[in-house]
């Protein structure tokens, strides 16, 4: 199957060859043949965004919602360095992205040519891998690999640099086949002598607790039905990052909730007490391990990651298996059954009784008083009326962030998009339109804060322009309300530039923008206002006015342990909760 | 271990190792090894590279970095996952044939001229270091050998004459018959 083509006319071809549907992008000198390429054909669609960064970011959320590798093509200099927080983002989140970015031709590299940058050179450190191509023999090949880098492994955005006159050059194009990279064979099969020693160790657990990750989501449904059984078959409580919602059911009896900074009393006391702690696809984040020393001092940890580098990096474990989670699951499943392995049945009891005190102090509680509606109400009733349907949520960062991963439950893998590990401001609303575009049915809310929302907001455009009828609904309490919420714990109260001053009217700009604005401040009217979005065929923008200076609890405050958290029925003043030495940390 | 949390920085062992990286010889792959170096706030004390295979484009790169042993391990993860990296090898846990190369510029030998011109020539031979340039007012040494002798030949040329050293940095080879 070879063919002569322009090296435009390949890169378009390979995204036919990779059964690319969508690619998200915004056009520029560097890009026009490609451009010219893509008017001329049908089966991928591009979609026009209004800032290349919202480009990554709807890949990241058509990604994340599909499973699919997202694609972005954006032009050379200013298109490519404002790709760079999306390409970041994807990075730190194990997203599978390839990027195309045009260059300037190849014998002007390296001249400051118009619109130049050196984008392998920016682009190292926020890729998985990247590539210049200087010869159109190498593009079909690049391109094909490109996309095994990203999805493979852990996966992660990869950026393919085209110079301008590679894309005019015509050579032969060959099809994606298998590829066999030379040197990058992620490692998918976990050692067995590995997994024997783990479901042992599993099997002998008094107080044992699965702790998962993004990694279940990123391998793909079947980790998370295997994970599912697996609990089952042991009756082990499980707790999840902020990047593994909907991996286990919410409303499973076994399910803890989130750990970590804002996770439940329950999940984090859990960690902390256990005596074998079972890490599928999580990285021990500092999010989640609060001060190192006093993490889960007493247990035994069984970490399974595809990525070497991921085990023993902050965490000392007994047991590191280097896989896929489906495959190590599955294994472990088999290993559990042919040996006939039990559970310590008493002391699992007993277990689920320390369990069941802790989630008795309903660490996710909050006062809903009369007139002025509460953030995490909001997001309750979000849930109620959103529940029984084909709902998929994503988010901006900061306090409406954690009330959403808290109070809005998931019960399937790869509804939930959010910004974890770079937390990028700005991420909701683009990775909305991806997620509607990979899910023209479903309803795609962006639960946002008014001021993230104004990060991205120019991407409505875009919703409008494609007819995607995203939601995004603001929980506007006027502040940058997690930076508020540090300056109170940390910085005595003196709220140094969080006010969000000058805001627009969130209605008006909706109109603008040819959607639906809805502003709600009482509750008593917030069903019926949610409701009237929900029912609306097109993008709504919902302001919902909220109390202004909640704080978002419970939290592990920096600095502590996990057995020291800060609980929503703290009586004292919060600012005197964290000493000295904390008031450094992040 | 590194973490916002993590412990504070105590008394912990500090070792030196010596890695071998067989990597594709691409562009940028350099940038991509260093770059993981700096970005990740690691040290390198020497770095060497060449392309060893050149029908297959293969480099080799040997690399003396030093840490704590958690650290040092992580440096091998992170070094295996970049894309265009073959093979780690820590050479340190082999019985390892390790040498660097020096070029030594040796001048202004003061009042004692003869003197100083004789001793320089005679630790030279003492070391095995060729002479390959003189003046009636310099030499140039080479000396190949394992980094502790290049630095004691350096420090006692210090105290004779020292102007200018370049020097290559450690090539490593593991002993014994067997391949990487
Ligand atoms: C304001 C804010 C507050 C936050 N607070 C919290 C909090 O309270 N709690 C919380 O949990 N997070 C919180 N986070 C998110 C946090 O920063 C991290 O992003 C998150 O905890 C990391 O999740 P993870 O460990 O699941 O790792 P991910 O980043 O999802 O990484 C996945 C891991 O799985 C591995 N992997 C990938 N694919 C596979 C596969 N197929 N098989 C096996 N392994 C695989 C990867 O190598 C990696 O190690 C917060 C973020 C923000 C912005
Ligand atoms: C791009 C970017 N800049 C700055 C920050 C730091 N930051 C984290 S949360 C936050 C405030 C977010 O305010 P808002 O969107 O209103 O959400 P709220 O916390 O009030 O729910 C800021 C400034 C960030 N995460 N991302
Ligand atoms: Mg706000």
């Amino acid at each position: 199957m070879s063919e002569t083509m322009t090296g435009a006319e390949m890169v378009v071809r390979a995204l036919q060859d990779q059964n690319v549907e969508h690619i998200f992008g915004y056009p520029g000198g560097a890009v026009l043949p490609i451009y010219d390429a893509l008017f001329q054909q049908n089966s991928v669609e591009h979609i026009l965004v209004r800032h290349e960064q919202g480009a990554v970011h709807s890949a990241e959320g058509y990604a994340r919602s599909s499973g699919k590798v997202g694609v972005v093509l954006v032009t050379s200099g200013p298109g490519a360095t404002n790709a760079v927080t999306g390409l970041t983002d994807a990075l730190l989140d194990s997203i599978p992205l390839v990027c195309f970015t045009g260059q300037v031709p190849t014998h002007l590299i390296g001249s400051d040519a118009f619109q130049e940058c050196d984008t392998v050179g920016i682009t190292r450190h926020c890729t998985k891998h990247n590539y210049l191509v200087k010869r159109i023999e190498d593009l079909p090949r690049i391109i094909h690999e490109a996309f095994y880098v990203a999805r493979s492994g852990r996966p992660g955005p990869v950026v393919i640099d085209i110079p301008k006159d590679v894309q005019f050059a015509s050579g032969t194009y060959t099809g994606p086949g298998d590829v066999i990279h030379n040197s990058y064979r992620p490692q998918v099969n976990g050692d067995t002598r590995a997994i024997e020693a783990a479901v042992d160790l599993i099997a002998k657990a008094k107080k044992p607790v699965f702790y998962t990750g993004g990694g279940v989501i990123n391998a793909g449904p079947e980790a998370s039905r295997l994970l599912r059984e697996f609990a089952k078959l042991t009756g082990f409580p499980v707790t999840s990052t902020l990047m593994g919602l909907g991996a286990f059911p919410a409303n499973d009896p076994q399910w803890l909730g989130m750990l970590g900074m804002h996770g439940t009393y329950e999940a984090n006391l859990a960690m902390h007490d256990c005596d074998v702690m079972i890490n599928i696809g999580a990285r021990f984040d500092d999010r989640i391990t609060g001060r190192l020393d006093a993490f889960s001092p007493g247990s035994k940890k069984i970490h399974v990651d595809i990525d070497p580098s991921s085990i023993n990096k902050n965490v000392k474990v007994d047991i590191g298996i280097v896989g896929d989670c489906a495959k190590v699951l599955a294994e472990m499943l088999r290993v559990w059954r042919e040996k006939k392995y039990q559970v310590q049945a008493e002391p699992l009891k007993s277990w689920w009784g320390e369990i069941n005190k802790w989630r008795s102090r309903n660490s996710l509680f909050y006062k809903q008083e009369k007139g002025i509606i509460s953030p995490q109400y909001a997001i309750e009733r979000l849930y109620a009326l959103t529940k029984d349907r084909n709902t998929y949520i994503t988010t901006e960062v900061g306090q409406h962030q954690m009330w959403a991963a808290q109070h809005f439950h998931f019960d399937e893998p790869n509804r939930w998009m959010t910004s974890g590990g770079l937390g990028t401001m700005g991420y909701g609303l683009p990775a909305a339109i991806g997620v509607q575009k990979a899910h023209p049915d479903a309803l795609v809310i962006d639960i946002a804060g008014e001021a993230s929302i104004l990060m991205n907001m120019q991407e409505m455009s875009t919703a409008a322009q494609y007819r995607l009828p995203v939601k995004v609904f603001i929980l506007n309490n006027e502040y940058m309300g997690m930076v508020r919420q540090w300056q109170q714990l940390l910085h005595g109260g003196r709220y140094s530039q969080s006010y969000s001053e000058a805001l627009p009217d969130f209605v008006k700009l909706a109109e603008a923008y040819h959607a639906k604005g809805i502003r709600c401040a009482d509750p008593a009217s917030l069903d019926a206002a949610i409701q009237e979005m929900i029912d609306y065929p097109g993008p709504v923008i919902f302001d919902c006015l909220v109390a202004k200076e909640e704080n978002c609890l419970p939290m592990i405050p920096s600095g502590k342990a996990h057995n020291d958290m800060l609980l929503p029925d703290y009586e004292g003043a919060i600012g005197d909760v964290i000493d000295a030495k904390g008031k450094q940390l992040v | 271990m590194k973490s916002h949390y993590s412990d504070p920085a105590t008394a912990q062992i500090i070792e030196k190792r010596t890695l071998c990286v067989l990597v594709d010889n691409e562009p940028g792959v350099l940038a991509r090894i260093a770059g993981m170096f700096s970005g990740r706030g690691y040290n390198i004390e020497s770095l060497t590279v060449s392309e060893t295979e050149h029908e297959k484009h293969l480099s080799r790169l040997t690399i003396v970095t030093s840490g704590t042993a958690a650290m040092l391990t992580q440096i091998e993860s992170q070094l295996d996952r970049l894309v265009p990296v073959h093979k780690v090898v820590n050479l340190s846990a082999k019985a390892t044939i390790e040498r660097e190369l020096a070029l030594v510029k040796v001048a202004q030998f003061g009042a004692e001229r003869s003197e100083h011109r004789m001793e320089a020539l005679r630790l030279a031979t003492a070391f095995g270091a060729k002479t390959v340039d003189a003046t009636l007012n310099s030499f140039i040494f080479e000396l190949a050998g394992p980094y502790e002798d290049v630095e004691r030949f350096i420090n006692l040329m210090s105290a004779i004459g020292l102007v200018e050293v370049s020097r290559t940095g450690a090539a490593a080879i593991a002993r014994g018959a067997e391949g990487l």
